[in-house]
């Protein structure tokens, strides 16, 4: 596996990519700007969001109870799954049941996360990614590279030979409109042919026992609703209280997802249809563990939009896929050492701390402080390797010691050897790419000397 | 001990212990455009369009752009259009060849364009909004509120099997961020505004 | 009013005139400014690194130079934003409280503190600012592209203030320029990139000059400019203020 700096470094080595890549983004950063300055209350909003996932972290417990016994009521079956792989035997088990092979999915990152498309397929099921995004990059064989937009480290003419290699459309074509028919004409029949469908879940509400599932293309209803079998998959961190909060999220999600007023399909399932059989799972997978970490808790009031991803200057230069993990971005990092901080422990080096992540949130999660806790965690369970440890050390060494400080600085000011950033004898880093500032011939401190000192503090 | 019990056991052990009061009855006053040119212009810019209209117009309009020959389904009473009996329909999958859907909104929101529909209004089958090609959608005006938050207050969510918010045709921007209208679901939405 | 003078170790280092700017500024509004001579790092270049744990020795060093002094101002955001945020001490509790209060960035100093309305000063080119993510997101000198509210900018309500200079707007107003401390050669593609599109968006306004409140940023920005070979250059706020 390539480390998040070894994967931009090959991502950067076509820059009109990137700079495509950082454009596309930019504009959904921007749509996202004029949708919330376009509601006045906005910064309300997202602390009364805030507020109301602060409130289930401390009742997680209480709500998910509530959840389980109102969905029952309504006929929905519920199932508790400790990490991925009991949520992958679940989702098998129920297949196995009934004894169906082909079952269609919509957008659903926690089953990216649980890597159930691998699981599945190799237990003989047939499974259709139904987002165009998600379908895209199945038939590619790839992950998605973004939480909202799976597909969005491709171009046009990347579709079009994938779907003409699968799909049959014309050899070269690549206009959207025509390439999202062929998807339209594809799918519809894998719908219809479908005996089960696997949903995600954006809101699952204890006061009433039903959830919600947010989508723009339709396919998760086309899914769920033709189906004999509905499952829906959710991170138990997706419960909310009650159905008038989903008026404050709902505001919210689309607004900072893509700059929509609302994703196109808000559809709330409440109860299975006659005949039909609908399932939720609740997954743990890290979760509690997360909720016990006190600087890292809040992570779990993310609502999956993705702003943070849009918004950061890394994230647009570097590509989904450098951060090896189901979720990227600035939300990636903070989650995922959770889940594996020695796979993960570059990711929170990923980042300039610039804070733009924090400032989009609609939930406040203050994202770039938890990259900075999660260094130090990093560092402090021994990541850091005996050469960086080694550098940062004799760094500190210089830069607490006043005498040590000026000598060094004296010494290495001339060839440039002396900057406090340029630590792990990687100068030449920084002169692949930049000069260095042309050395003045005394310091400030050497000028102050001179000029006004008044044997005020002599040395 | 199950994963159930797991699971509760370790969010218990876990969960912050200092409570944050649930924010309620969340509501903000600062819109004062007319609710129906607002539903109108936010639908249009979500590639839906909405026009104020009485059942000749309704009637008259349809018959300009769909032909008698197509498949509709029509479950607006007054329009004088027969089309196909739902009722007649067993299975939802015998939905997919329709051309036309005409349905009754219960609510719609003028802040986002977005009309809120339950399962009363599919005629019995939840994915006909969805399968149909098209979607006609009657509303009427005094059904409009301003924002999300009086929407919910309307709504007894816990009283319906099935309900959504539905702001537009179906859309996506997964390739290249260029904007197609039909994904999956219908590929055009026209609300009447009686 | 004592006013200490905290001089990053790259200012002290590299930009020396970047100091003596500060100090000549101070100084011509009046201020009793000293330059306490045995002053190194906030340690923030540790901190960030992940070795918090390792910068008791800057912070008591800190603590040690700024006995005595009423504020503490820096021409640079990052560094008092580092301050603001960790300068912590078991011994000396409450003198680090009183300097994480009392140290304050150049241009937040002189619009909050001493209420500056008139600066003489004249610099007659066209200028781009550079808002660093410390001092603009962090320390909230001026408002932010991603908040909903009023829009208002400490430097620039100074940089409007002198004789002459022509402000660019530019495409993206509050995008990081990709130096990051360490990142700048840990993730060097990427902080490169980041640096080539910053200068890019102030090349398109045909500005002189890049100027901004940390000379970390513009030391990356430098670095770039010079290896394009570009005629535009870089300026701290606080010469621009200085300047006659």
């Amino acid at each position: 596996m390539k480390t998040h700096s070894q994967a931009s470094d090959i991502f950067n080595q076509d820059e009109p990519r990137v700079d495509w890549h950082d454009e596309s983004l930019w504009f959904i950063r921007q749509k996202r700007d004029k949708a919330a300055f376009a509601i006045p209350e906005w910064e309300n909003l997202r602390d009364i969001a805030s507020q109301i996932k602060e409130n289930v972290l401390a009742n997680m417990d209480t709500y998910l109870l509530e959840f389980e016994e109102k969905a029952q009521q309504n006929g929905i079956q519920i199932h508790w799954a400790a990490d991925a792989e009991e949520h992958n035997q679940l989702v098998l088990q129920i297949l196995q049941k009934h004894g169906f092979k082909k079952m269609v999915k919509s957008k659903s990152m926690l089953t990216e996360e649980c890597h159930l498309n691998p699981f599945l397929e190799k237990n003989g099921i047939e499974v259709i990614d139904t987002d165009l995004g998600e379908r895209i990059v199945q038939l590619r064989n790839e992950p998605p590279s973004h939480i909202v937009l799976p597909a969005i480290h491709l171009k046009k003419q990347d579709v079009g030979d994938t779907f003409h290699e699968h799909l049959g459309t014309e050899k070269g074509a690549s206009d959207p409109q025509y390439l999202t028919e062929a998807a339209r004409q594809h799918l519809r029949e894998k719908f219809i042919a479908a005996d089960l469908a696997l949903t995600g879940v954006n809101f699952a509400i204890a006061e009433t026992g039903g959830f919600v599932v947010c989508t723009n293309e339709g396919n998760a209803d086309m899914g769920a609703h033709l189906a004999k079998v509905h499952i829906a998959c959710m991170g138990f961190e997706k419960i909310i209280p009650k159905a008038e909060n989903l008026g404050v999220f709902l505001r919210l999600l689309a607004r900072s997802a893509t700059g929509q007023p609302v994703t196109t399909y808000s559809s709330h399932f409440q109860k299975p249809r006659a005949g039909q059989e609908m399932h939720v799972i609740i997954v743990d997978n890290g979760r509690s563990t997360q909720l016990g970490r006190e600087d890292f808790r809040s992570s779990l009031k993310c609502i999956r939009c993705g702003a943070c991803m849009n918004t950061c200057p890394v994230y647009r230069r570097s590509g989904g896929h450098s951060y090896h993990s189901a979720v990227a971005g600035p939300i990636g990092i903070i989650l995922a050492p959770n889940l594996d901080m020695k796979k993960n422990k570059d990711l929170p080096f990923a980042s300039t701390l610039c804070g733009s992540c924090t400032n989009v949130c609609p939930v406040k999660i203050n994202i770039h402080e938890q990259i900075w806790k999660w260094r130090q965690e990093v560092i402090n369970e021994g990541y850091a390797g005996f050469e960086k440890t080694q550098g940062i050390k004799l760094m500190n060494t210089v830069l607490s010691n006043p005498k040590i400080y000026r000598f060094a600085g004296k010494m290495g000011r001339q060839t440039m050897r002396f900057a406090p950033f340029l630590v792990n004898n990687s100068l030449n880093k920084w002169f692949k790419n930049r000069e260095m500032p042309a050395p003045p011939k005394e310091s400030f401190r050497e000028w102050y000397l001179k000029n006004r000192n008044n044997n005020k503090n002599e040395q | 001990m199950s994963s159930r019990e797991k699971i509760l056991s370790n969010i218990r052990q876990n969960r912050p212990k200092e409570e944050v009061a649930l924010p309620t009855n969340i509501d903000f006053e600062n819109f004062t455009d007319d609710k129906v040119q607002k539903f109108v212009a936010v639908l249009k810019s979500i590639g839906g369009e909405a026009v104020e209209a009485d059942v000749d117009f309704i009637k008259k309009d349809i018959s300009l752009y769909f032909s008698k020959t197509l498949k509709i389904i029509n479950l607006y009473p007054n329009l004088e259009i027969i089309g196909e009996d739902i009722a007649q329909i067993k299975d939802a999958h015998d939905l997919a060849l329709v051309d036309l859907a005409i349905i009754e909104g219960r609510m719609g929101v003028a802040e986002n364009g977005s009309i809120w529909l339950d399962e009363t209004c599919f005629g019995g089958h939840r994915v006909l909004p969805f399968i149909t090609q098209h979607l006609i959608i009657v509303l009427k005006k005094e059904n409009l509120v301003e924002n999300m938050h009086k929407a919910y207050k309307n709504l007894k969510i816990n009283e319906i099997g099935f309900g959504l918010f539905l702001a537009g045709p179906s859309k996506t921007a997964d390739i290249e961020q260029s904007l197609v209208i039909g994904a999956h679901g219908a590929r055009s939405l026209k609300v009447y505004l009686v | 009013m004592k006013v200490g003078l905290f001089i990053p170790c790259y200012i002290d280092q590299f930009y020396p005139q970047v100091g003596i700017a500060t100090l000549e500024v101070l100084e011509k509004l009046g201020m009793d400014v000293s330059y306490p001579l045995n002053q190194t790092c906030c340690g923030q270049p540790m901190a960030n690194s992940g070795f918090a744990g390792l910068t008791k020795g800057c912070n008591a060093n800190f603590i040690e130079n700024f006995k005595g002094i009423d504020y503490v101002v820096s021409p640079s955001g990052s560094c008092v934003l580092h301050i603001k945020e960790h300068l912590h001490s078991a011994e000396n509790k409450e003198q680090a409280e009183f300097l994480q209060h009392q140290t304050f960035e150049l241009c937040e100093f002189l619009t909050d503190i001493l209420k500056v309305e008139k600066i003489n000063a004249t610099f007659e080119h066209r200028v781009g600012f550079h808002n660093s993510c410390h001092g603009q997101r962090m320390l909230g000198l001026s408002s932010m592209s991603e908040k909903v509210g009023e829009r208002f900018s400490k430097p620039l309500s100074l940089l409007k203030q002198v004789k002459g200079l022509e402000l660019a707007e530019l495409n993206r107003n509050d995008e990081c320029c990709g130096f990051g401390g360490t990142f700048c050669v840990t993730e060097e593609a990427v902080s490169v990139k980041m640096g080539k599109d910053r200068v890019a968006d102030h090349l398109s306004k045909k500005v002189e000059y890049i100027t901004g409140g940390d000379m970390s940023c513009l030391m990356h920005l430098e670095g770039i400019l010079k290896r394009q070979k570009s005629e535009v250059k870089i300026i701290h706020i606080a010469e621009i203020l200085n300047s006659k």
